[in-house]
């Protein structure tokens, strides 16, 4: 995947910081980390053309 | 005890043909909703809401069967119930089957270009969570049925954008006393609606109505929200909005229809979301003019910057030119709706609501399992790290990030839905509570007249509506029989009562 944003470091400012999760994330993170899997194995589809079809139209 | 009720659109497509017509697909949906819900269900009445099918200017009394049911005028009567006739029209059907009006009370019909579930009138945030996940497991039945029929699957998601520039709303409704002044009610009502979405925001990747800047920010529908006060639902969308359409006795009640909210897949966001502001609502009633001083200098611009304030600690300016953040805000309306709580429900309001302000000042972190922006933070987040190059998390407009944000909304399979599978995510209600509820309606309110003469005698009902009932009995006068049920809060009524007996 190409990088396709240069500014991405400017938003990490905004951002909180991933690291050190707290205690309550901790029971969890074994399911996190088998979902994250998961999601990667459906992202070898073309996430480009899935984001690029995904269109609405507006609503109320 | 408060009526509230929440409406979802729903984003439609089908997987194996992107551009496929999404009225056609919302429209096939709902057969296929009709189809899973048989012989019980009903079409939608227009009769109250379109001046030229309404036939209740025509009424003459009724000669037989409890007469004191029936006005010469339809005028509201809680202790008699009342019945008007309205002529035929002759035979009719719903345009391409656009409603199906079911035994829970709710209604799932096509709006815009979406499939809609309109859950039924409830007493509390609670139940509105009960019934909210029943529309999400109806719509999956109803995707079941489509497939079945269609030989091609439909693909739902619970979101408000399509990053494109579309947006769709969740709208939440609560009765409010007509005697309240409007003005006031949205000037006293407006910071809570700004401010609640630290912990109701349902997260979104991408700033800009178009997700046309890389990043994220807490709520799905801030960019979309483009005025104080209005009548608009489409197009410059309001912070409040000002339709007056009660469906109810307009001369004791508001519809207070609140179209800022995301659509929202973890129990206490959905729970929050309705629970804070029915309380505030209650200050309001009340006329406590300790919310004039949280007054906003500028509300619309303010809808964005917290959204776009992930370390909720950005201040916002008070009409008086005080400082506070969204976070100091919210704590002032929690110290004022204190004074407001009147039951069980309103009571667990107040104890998570000090609670999750108290985590999010902390460490955003610690709700993850509560609020969704949270949850969806982190598992983004996470993702982003994994897909890292050359030290650099991958940038918030990489596709495979927006299109895992996609996903995670999507009914039935989605990340957020095997995040709570997993045991991931905090529940409030029992799966057999929302198991009963794609079935039945609530108990205390007028959606329990409506679901339950529907799943009882489908061959009488011609239609059904939200303050109505229509009959078709073949009755000597040759007219439909419009039950009348102008009190939400009333679940009985002498003729349905009496139908429902046998």
């Amino acid at each position: 995947m190409p990088q396709q944003n240069v500014n991405a470091d400017s938003f990490d400012d905004d951002a909180p910081d991933d690291a050190a999760p707290p205690a309550a994330a901790a029971a969890s993170t074994d399911a996190l980390d088998a979902l994250l899997d998961e999601i990667d194995g459906s992202l070898q589809i073309n996430a480009e053309q899935f984001v690029r079809s995904f269109v609405q139209k507006g609503g109320q | 005890m408060r009526i509230v009720g929440l409406e979802t659109e729903y984003g439609i497509t089908d997987p194996a043909d992107p551009r496929a017509n999404p009225i056609l697909l919302s429209s096939l949906l709902v057969s296929g909703c009709r189809a899973w819900a048989g012989e019980a269900t009903t079409r939608w009445d227009y009769g109250g809401e379109d001046p030229l099918m309404d036939q209740r200017g025509v009424r003459r009394p009724r000669t037989h069967v409890i007469p004191e049911l029936l006005t010469d005028a339809h005028e509201f009567n809680a202790e008699a119930g009342s019945v008007t006739l309205r002529r035929r029209r002759g035979s009719w059907e719903d345009p391409a089957h656009l409603n199906a009006v079911l035994t829970n009370g709710a209604r799932f019909y096509v709006d815009h270009a979406h499939p809609e579930y309109s859950g039924p009138e409830v007493t509390n945030a609670r139940d509105a969570v009960i019934w909210d996940r029943a529309g999400d497991a109806i719509a999956l039945e109803a995707a079941k049925a489509y497939a079945t029929a269609e030989g091609t699957s439909v693909a739902l998601y619970k979101n408000n954008v399509d990053g494109k520039g579309a947006s769709y709303g969740t709208h939440e409704n609560f009765q409010v006393r007509r005697d309240v002044d409007f003005d006031m009610l949205a000037r006293r009502l407006t910071a809570h609606l700004v401010t609640r979405q630290v912990y109701t925001g349902a997260g979104r990747v991408g700033l800009g109505m178009r997700g046309e800047r890389p990043g994220f920010q807490i709520s799905q529908r801030a960019d979309y929200i483009e005025a104080e006060v209005g009548l608009e639902t489409t197009l410059r969308r309001p912070i409040v909005n000002s339709r007056d359409e009660p469906h109810a006795d307009r001369k004791l009640w508001r519809r207070l229809h609140i179209i800022i909210g995301d659509a929202t897949l973890f129990d206490v966001a959905t729970f929050m979301k309705l629970g804070t502001t029915s309380l505030i609502l209650s200050a309001i009633e009340a006329d406590d003019e300790r919310l004039d001083a949280l007054t906003l200098a500028e509300p619309v611009g303010d809808v964005q910057r917290v959204s776009r304030d992930l370390t909720l600690r950005e201040t916002l300016e008070l009409a008086d030119g005080t400082p506070a953040t969204a976070l100091q805000i919210q704590r002032a309306l929690l110290e004022i709706a204190r004074d407001y709580v009147a039951d069980e429900v309103d009571a667990h309001v107040i104890a998570r609501w000090d609670s999750l302000l108290e985590r999010l000042a902390r460490d955003i972190f610690e709700t993850q399992r509560e609020v969704e922006w949270v949850a969806k933070l982190q598992l983004l987040g996470r993702l982003r790290s994994k897909y890292s190059s050359d030290g650099h998390d991958a940038p918030w407009d990489d596709a495979r990030i927006v299109a895992a944000e996609i996903q995670w909304s999507q009914l039935g399979t989605g990340w957020a839905t095997r995040l709570e599978a997993a045991g991931a995510t905090e529940r409030l209600v029992h799966d057999d509570e929302v198991a009963s509820a794609i079935h039945n309606a609530p108990t205390n309110t007028r959606a329990h007249l409506r679901g339950s003469i529907i799943a009882a005698r489908p061959d009488i009902v011609d239609a059904a509506g939200w303050s109505t009932v229509v009959l078709d009995r073949e009755a000597s006068h040759g007219q439909l029989e419009v039950v009348h049920l102008d009190d939400p809060a009333r679940a009985s009524h002498p003729l349905i009562d009496e139908l429902l007996r046998g």
